[in-house]
Parts: structure tokens; C-alpha cells; sequence
């Protein structure tokens, strides 16, 4: 497993050799820093902490300070964890983006755009109650009946209804790479990526 | 346009052999065509009215009037299917869009040759 964090920047679109346009996205990766190494004797599994980003050193809690103090890196923005990492790294080395190649397939995890409270149409992907014409009226976005009568007289949970939709985990998985600019650390990847211009992203590697 | 977006179309952006036109020159672009797993390829001549976009994104389009129908074509600058694209007349012009051509026909619907 290889993984490495970084930013989304935006989308285009850019031209295939057969002609075809590809819609594709700008991701800023990396460095990243070793700030822990987690083994099995000491904390029960295998892993990796990496950090990423710029912080000054006002605007880090003191429990951080401690932290990176300890792995002698410069306060980070962001930390995460990659389980079972490939690499044979110490605490405070960089990963950088040469550990992934062009045309490499990659899962790509963030935090999708937040939607507020949403109905049932767009939230559960219903198709509303009944007509529009007819004398219909009122309902046309309705979730419709939500369950049974008198048995079993109360609303089964997990029923789809409206509310807050959006800002989740997500992953999008089998993504290629079709480029990269190692200089300025960029990646572009066909397809989208959730999240919103600016958001933390996770690329991971088979 | 951000700056790291920008980059990255700059290395898909095709620089050599398209030179340089704006709205009013009359241009020959050279298209490819597969028809029927054929090749071949068409030249469609007429005037710039637009230029419009960016990077990747700038495309143009060619007004020809054939047998008084006036027909226009929208080409993507970047696409691979353009062979090459000679400037034929640099026109002289006072907009970057020339859509007034589409009101008119005859004496009225021709650009000045710029000298």
C-alpha cells in the first residue's frame, strides 16, 4: 500500500491522441514527511503517519509542538495514516510524487461537496408522486408512503427521508494518472475527484 | 484561469505549425475526416469570426458563404484532427467578433484586405 496526501486544484479538459476531448483533474501532491512509524510491537499494527502542508509554529497546540518536535520535522497542516506502507522510510523523510507513475491506476479519497438538507428526489434518487397534470398538484418531489398501518404502526428505521446530504467520505476508485509534473508536483487524473477546489485529497496506490 | 491548470494544458497545448490568426483573416483549415474507416481530408476555407477560450479550451469558428447559404464550422484550436490551417488574407477589422457578417449578403459581406 502507498499513499500520499495533497490538494485539489480544478478541472479541464485536455486532448487524447485519437482526437476524443478527456475531462480530467489538476491535483497538487505532496511532499509529504514521516512524522511517526507505528509497529506491531508498539502500537499493535503497521503503519506510517505522514503530514502535509504548512503550519507556522504559533498556530500549532502544544501537545503538536511536542510531536513534531519529536520527530524533528516542521509543524504540518494536516496528518494522516497509511497502513502497511511499502516504503522502507525513516521518521522524517519526504515522499514526494515519484512513488506513482503516469498511466498508474489509483484510488482517490475526499470529502464531498456539502449539499445542505435535501428532499428525497435528489438525496435517495426517488421519482416523486404521480403527475403534474391531471389535477395533481403539490406533490411532484414527495417521498410518498413510508411504511405500513397499524402493523407494524411505526416508521422501520433506515427509511430513506429527506436531510443533510453531501460532505461524506468518499472514495472514487480506478483512476488513472496521465500525467505528472514531478517539478512542480502536480498530477492529472482522468475523471473527477470529490470535493470541492482547495480540499484535501488522499491518493493511494495499489 | 489558475496558474497549475494553466500548466497543464500548456503541455497539451500544440504549438508548432498553427499560426497565428484573429477574427477577419480568411484561413484554409485542413480537417481530418474518417468516414467508413476512412481517411481523408477536407478543407474548409473561409473567414474567422471568433476566436473565443483558452489553453486547451480556445476554439474558432469559419464562416464561407456556398451558393448563397451561409455555412459556419467551429473548430477546437488544439484538436489532432486539424492537419494545418494557412492564413490565406489578414482582414481588416474593428471587432474581435465579426457576427454582423450573418445579416449581411453581397458587396457588404466582404472584409477589407489589410495592406
Amino acid at each position: 500500500m502507498k499513499a500520499i496526501l495533497g490538494k485539489k486544484i480544478g478541472m479541464t479538459s485536455v486532448f487524447t491522441e485519437n482526437g476524443t476531448k478527456m475531462p480530467c483533474t489538476v491535483l497538487s501532491i505532496g511532499p509529504c514527511v514521516i512524522t511517526q512509524i507505528k509497529t506491531e510491537e508498539t502500537d499493535g499494527y503497521n503503519a506510517v503517519q505522514l503530514g502535509y502542508g504548512e503550519k507556522s509554529e504559533k498556530n500549532t497546540p502544544k501537545p503538536l509542538k511536542g510531536h513534531f518536535k519529536k520527530a524533528g520535522v516542521d509543524p504540518v497542516a494536516k496528518l494522516f495514516e497509511v497502513r502497511d506502507f511499502d516504503f522502507d522510510k525513516n521518521v522524517g523523510d519526504e515522499i514526494t510524487i515519484d512513488i506513482f507513475e503516469e498511466g498508474e491506476e489509483i484510488s482517490v479519497v475526499g470529502n464531498s461537496k456539502g449539499k445542505g438538507f435535501q428532499g428525497v428526489v435528489k438525496r435517495h434518487g426517488f421519482s416523486g408522486v404521480g403527475m403534474q397534470t391531471h389535477g395533481q398538484h403539490n406533490r411532484g418531489r414527495a417521498p410518498g408512503s413510508i411504511g405500513m398501518a397499524s402493523t407494524p404502526s411505526k416508521v422501520l428505521k433506515g427509511q430513506r427521508m429527506a436531510g443533510r446530504m453531501g460532505n461524506d467520505r468518499v472514495k472514487v476508485k480506478g483512476l488513472k494518472i496521465i500525467k505528472l509534473i514531478a517539478e512542480e508536483n502536480l498530477m492529472v487524473v482522468k475523471g473527477s475527484v470529490p470535493g470541492h477546489k482547495g480540499s484535501y485529497i488522499i491518493v493511494e496506490g495499489k | 484561469m489558475e496558474r497549475e491548470i494553466k500548466l497543464v494544458q500548456d503541455t497539451f497545448v500544440r504549438k508548432e505549425d498553427l499560426p497565428a490568426f484573429k477574427a477577419g483573416d480568411n484561413v484554409s483549415v485542413s480537417y481530418r475526416i474518417i468516414e467508413g474507416g476512412k481517411e481523408r481530408i477536407q478543407i474548409f476555407k473561409g473567414d474567422v469570426i471568433n476566436v473565443r477560450g483558452e489553453g486547451t479550451d480556445k476554439m474558432f469558428t469559419v464562416r464561407k458563404v456556398t451558393n448563397g447559404t451561409g455555412v459556419e464550422r467551429v473548430f477546437p484550436m488544439h484538436t489532432p484532427f486539424i492537419e494545418k490551417v494557412v492564413v490565406n488574407k489578414i482582414g481588416k477589422v474593428r471587432r474581435a467578433k465579426l457576427f454582423y457578417l450573418r445579416e449581411l449578403t453581397g458587396k457588404s459581406a466582404r472584409i477589407k484586405e489589410k495592406r
